[in-house]
């Protein structure tokens, strides 16, 4: 910033000269010489989402507008229904101990699994108002995992929607594990002249399976 | 065109926006899909119950965390660390710059690897990397659009809107070896994921924006629709989150707040694809947090003007704004380009962008649509009154605006000049009234001329009672 404006009313943090701790000083110093009068912090109030719809029909339909596919199965039948989503020889692999694939964990070289046809993860939460799914890094693998993999399946449990993003964060806490991510839909991007691309980088589908005790049996869609 | 570039040229937006209006069609096309997102973040906004409530929490979170932005900015740094997290400061640009290059050199990292961040194109970090040595790739398709053809992005979330898909398709063919005249939005996206995805396995570093800081956790929140931000950051050893220090919010409560807010009113999407919250890095891996000034606590320190701190970058404000629909992006000369552009730019160098406040209507669909209700519109006006009053404006504009206020400081004075235009108007030859003097005539007509004034009128009426 060479050029210091005539209407400059005082504040500011200097020239770049000066660096290391000398730079964090003269920022604080330069924020507290503007001298904000005082505004509370407002309460999140007035703005929860007041649906009182089945939070797992919204789910749904938030979800397939973003693009993804979502199925209600029988918290035993994951394996098939993954199976059945894509062709005989796909390479399937999980990072959970609760289904037959092949396991990975953080350890795994995540540059090894650029050729990875599908992974399936458990989601923590969804949220029914976007159709977003919580993914924590315990249930990734390694970090890029979700993200290089040709598709993806999260499995969630159906009592584990909850009705829109001021309650995901009460339930959350997001700083328990290193990183954690919102997934809400396949990869995207409309940058060539607006046009809808799925799968840009990432994953080219994303399957929600949505898991419900066999009691369920006769809820479905 | 970069800010740090610091070329003194004076931006002329008229000028420029010739240029981009000259296109005809494309302008045309420009316009109308600009205005489709507009619509769909109508149709969004509309379905959420208390959006307006919404918005006025948004706001007001922010204002207070600006206000006590001292200390939240060091509740971050303490948490951050606390995480093992090392965060930076950089007073300017260049010191942003300097700090990023020396992480980058002392770890021997030649391949760089980045999401769309809008700070570092306002610090102008790609160009100075690239003169000292690095490959630094763009990895959002539109941003790496726009950086094969040398441009800056022309929009805040979509950078390469002003490109139509044949030119897009030449690029590639050139750049990436595509078939020639192969013009498919799917096809020329799926040749860069294999481009680019040789680029995220192969890179040392990753650079990325941030969308949001939240102070109690250290955490950063990074927002995509493409997933290009993970990518290139868990394949990478190294992960620099480059931001401005208004990108504070106090606790992670709040991102439920701004996240509802951002995506509807960027896209008309509900939630990005990816919201990703990064609170410690991968073990063995670094994350490194560079907190960047460049006249951010000045601007704080102006009362009339601090509230465009509040921006969450959505570009709502460009898609309803009916001079940048037709303008186009590189109008402005100024990234962000738009109406937030045009109250941000003026307060880092007014000398350079004194033109961007006068490229609106002030019609104020800006702030309608803000979703941290800023007063862009306001903040237009009032830079345009400082651009006056210390001289950044052309002797002819200031001549006008002499005589024009001479004039109607008095009543006699007006109700004259009205005749003499009235009767003026009526002989002067066309040639004369719209020379090239006249830049107002260039694409307008004069209204008819009235036989009277309202105020003739009005007496006249008085009269027959």
């Amino acid at each position: 910033m060479k050029q210091e404006n005539r209407h400059n009313t005082g504040g500011g943090a200097g020239n770049g000269t000066q660096n290391g701790s000398h730079a964090r000083e003269a920022i604080l110093e330069a924020v507290r010489r503007a001298r904000l009068p005082a505004v509370p912090l407002p309460a999140i109030a007035g703005v929860r989402d007041a649906c009182t719809g089945d939070p797992v029909s919204r789910f749904m339909v938030s979800a397939k507008v973003a693009a993804a596919a979502v199925q209600i199965v029988e918290t035993g039948s994951v394996e098939t229904a993954v199976r059945e989503r894509f062709p005989e020889g796909a390479s399937i692999a999980t990072t959970s101990a609760a289904w037959s694939f092949d396991r990975m964990d953080a350890r795994t070289d995540a540059h090894t699994m650029a050729q990875l046809d599908v992974l399936v993860c458990p989601g923590e939460l969804g949220v029914a108002e976007n159709g977003a799914v919580w993914l924590g890094e315990s249930g990734m693998g390694p970090r890029a995992a979700p993200f290089l993999t040709q598709h993806l399946v999260l499995v969630l449990d159906r009592s584990a929607i909850v009705s829109d993003m001021h309650a995901a964060y009460d339930r959350l806490d997001v700083a328990r594990e290193g990183y954690g991510v919102f997934v809400a839909g396949p990869s995207k991007t409309a940058d060539i002249e607006q046009t809808l691309v799925i799968g840009a980088h990432g994953p080219r589908s994303l399957t929600v399976l949505l898991t419900q005790a066999a009691r369920f049996k006769s809820v479905t869609i | 065109m970069h800010d740090a570039a610091q070329n003194a040229v004076p931006v002329d937006h008229s000028d420029r926006a010739a240029r981009f209006i000259a296109k005809g069609e494309q302008t045309t096309w420009h316009d109308s899909v600009l205005w489709r997102i507009r619509e769909k973040r109508d149709a969004v906004s509309g379905s959420v119950e208390g959006w307006e409530r919404l918005r006025d929490l948004a706001s007001q979170i922010k204002e207070h965390t600006l206000s006590k932005l001292d200390e939240y900015l060091i509740e971050f740094e303490e948490s951050a660390t606390a995480n093992g997290v090392q965060v930076h400061w950089a007073v300017d640009a260049e010191a942003h710059n300097r700090i990023v290059y020396d992480l980058l050199k002392v770890r021997g990292v030649r391949r760089v690897v980045k999401s769309k961040s809008m700070l570092t194109e306002e610090c102008g970090l790609n160009p100075y990397l690239e003169a000292r040595g690095f490959d630094v790739v763009d990895t959002d398709l539109g941003e790496r659009i726009v950086q094969l053809r040398g441009e800056p992005p022309s929009h805040l979330v979509a950078p390469a809107i002003h490109i139509r898909r044949e030119e897009i398709s030449v690029l590639f063919h050139e750049k990436l070896g595509t078939p020639a005249g192969s013009s498919d939005p799917q096809f020329l996206a799926g040749a860069m994921r294999q481009d680019l995805r040789a680029r995220f396995l192969a890179a040392d570093a990753a650079i990325t924006g941030v969308n949001f800081a939240v102070a109690a956790t250290g955490g950063l929140v990074v927002v995509t629709n493409e997933g290009n931000a993970d990518l290139g950051v868990h394949l990478a050893p190294v992960h620099i989150a480059c931001m401005g220090i208004e990108k504070l919010i106090p606790k992670p409560e709040h991102l439920g707040v701004f996240l509802r807010l951002l995506a509807r009113s960027a896209t008309g999407q509900p939630l990005s694809i990816y919201t990703s919250h990064f609170h410690r890095p991968a073990p063995g891996r670094e994350l490194h947090i560079v907190l960047v000034d460049n006249g951010r606590t000045r601007h704080l320190s102006r009362e009339d003007f601090r509230a465009s701190l509040k921006c969450i970058r959505c570009g709502a404000c460009l898609n309803t704004c009916p001079v940048y629909r037709r303008s186009g992006g590189h109008s402005y000369g100024a990234t962000p380009s738009g109406p937030i552009g045009a109250i941000l730019a003026p307060g880092r160098d007014m000398e350079k962008y004194a033109a961007l406040p006068f490229a609106s209507s002030l019609c104020g669909s800006c702030s309608d649509v803000c979703p941290v209700k800023i007063d862009i519109h306001a903040q237009l006006y009032r830079w345009r009154q400082v651009a006056v009053r210390e001289g950044h404006i052309s002797g002819k504009k200031r001549l006008g605006m002499q005589m024009v206020g001479w004039i109607t400081r008095r009543p006699a004075r007006y109700r004259l000049a009205g005749r003499l235009a009235r009767s003026l108007l009526r002989y002067a030859p066309r040639r004369l009234l719209y020379g090239r003097w006249n830049a107002w005539g260039r694409a307008r007509e004069l209204p008819e001329r009235p036989a009277r004034s309202f105020g003739e009128w009005y007496a006249a009426e008085r009269e027959k009672e």
